[in-house]
């Protein structure tokens, strides 16, 4: 599964319009993961997962900076993730499962705060991406 | 079997009685079949499914989209019994429409991001999970009576 121009292009596009909000958006997506799916929480034992927290709000950041990342090499995104997907297959060992979890909670807060540009095409082109950005950091599990 | 407390479901009604049944059931069924073409296998009669606004425009998508949500609010009505609201239905899912399980928690994803684009703030993360549960139990109740 690849993504075609088009969906490249709405992908980049969505990116440039939301990146502003980058910071907020991670945070959020978060907390609608550990709210949705508590189970979640258990490779966060060491944070303060309130909402509003500094540590979920810098993690929401940096999970959105990586997502930004992808999207700036959207033409080359498995060899620009090679290091993130050692990370993920090597140390943080985070089940597979939950990538699903996270792309439809960052999917959820896109059309929370972006309803006029959440189209169906702009869902689909955004969850193919998720999918191949997850299928990116799990390629190296076993 | 779900469980959901009383503060869960007044999330969930208080959410549900500003819900276009309509609109929105045609927009969630639209968008699973956009967003997840596989998912148009059981739909080969309803005609012009060539690109998302034709999807999205369908007529007969949108009728049973409505259809489909229509039915969902009597999981909203039944939320502590929800196996015995869908046991006739998950019957015929099973012998009669041949649907894979795994299509309802499908649905109910994009039934969720449908809402989400809908009512923006109020679609807090607590309604969110409030929802993800009734979501969940529905697609469980429909497989139920799977064999």
């Amino acid at each position: 599964m690849s993504l075609i121009n088009s969906e490249r292009a709405i992908v980049k596009s969505i990116w440039d319009k939301i990146s502003s909000q980058a910071d907020a958006i991670g945070a959020e997506t978060l907390e609608r993961l550990f709210c949705s799916y508590p189970q979640t929480k258990t490779y966060f034992p060491h944070f303060d997962l309130h909402p509003g927290s500094p540590q979920l709000r810098a993690h929401g950041a940096k999970v959105l900076a990586a997502v930004g990342e992808a999207v700036q090499h959207i033409d080359r995104m498995p060899s620009a993730l090679t290091k993130l997907s050692e990370l993920h297959a090597y140390i943080l060992r985070v089940d597979p499962a939950n990538f699903k979890l996270l792309s439809h909670c960052l999917l959820v807060t896109l059309a929370a705060r972006f309803p006029a540009d959440f189209s169906a095409e702009v869902h689909a082109a955004w969850d193919k991406f998720m999918s191949i950005l997850s299928s990116i950091l799990t390629e190296k599990y076993r | 079997m779900v469980h959901l407390t009383s503060e869960e479901k007044a999330l969930i009604n208080g959410l549900w009685s500003k819900v276009n049944v309509e609109e929105t059931g045609g927009e969630a069924l639209g968008r699973l079949l956009v967003v997840y073409p596989w998912t148009q296998r059981f739909f080969d009669s309803f005609g012009n499914m060539s690109s998302p606004s034709a999807i999205m425009g369908n007529p007969r998508v949108k009728a049973h989209g409505k259809k489909v949500l229509t039915s969902f609010g009597e999981a909203v009505k039944n939320m502590d019994n929800l196996k015995t609201t869908f046991a006739k239905l998950s019957e015929l899912h099973c012998d009669k429409l041949h649907v894979d399980p795994e299509n309802f928690r499908l649905l109910g994803n994009v039934l969720l991001i449908v809402l989400s684009s809908h009512f923006g703030k109020d679609f807090t993360p607590e309604v969110q999970a409030a929802w993800q549960k009734l979501v969940a139990g529905v697609a469980t109740a429909l497989a139920h009576k799977y064999h």
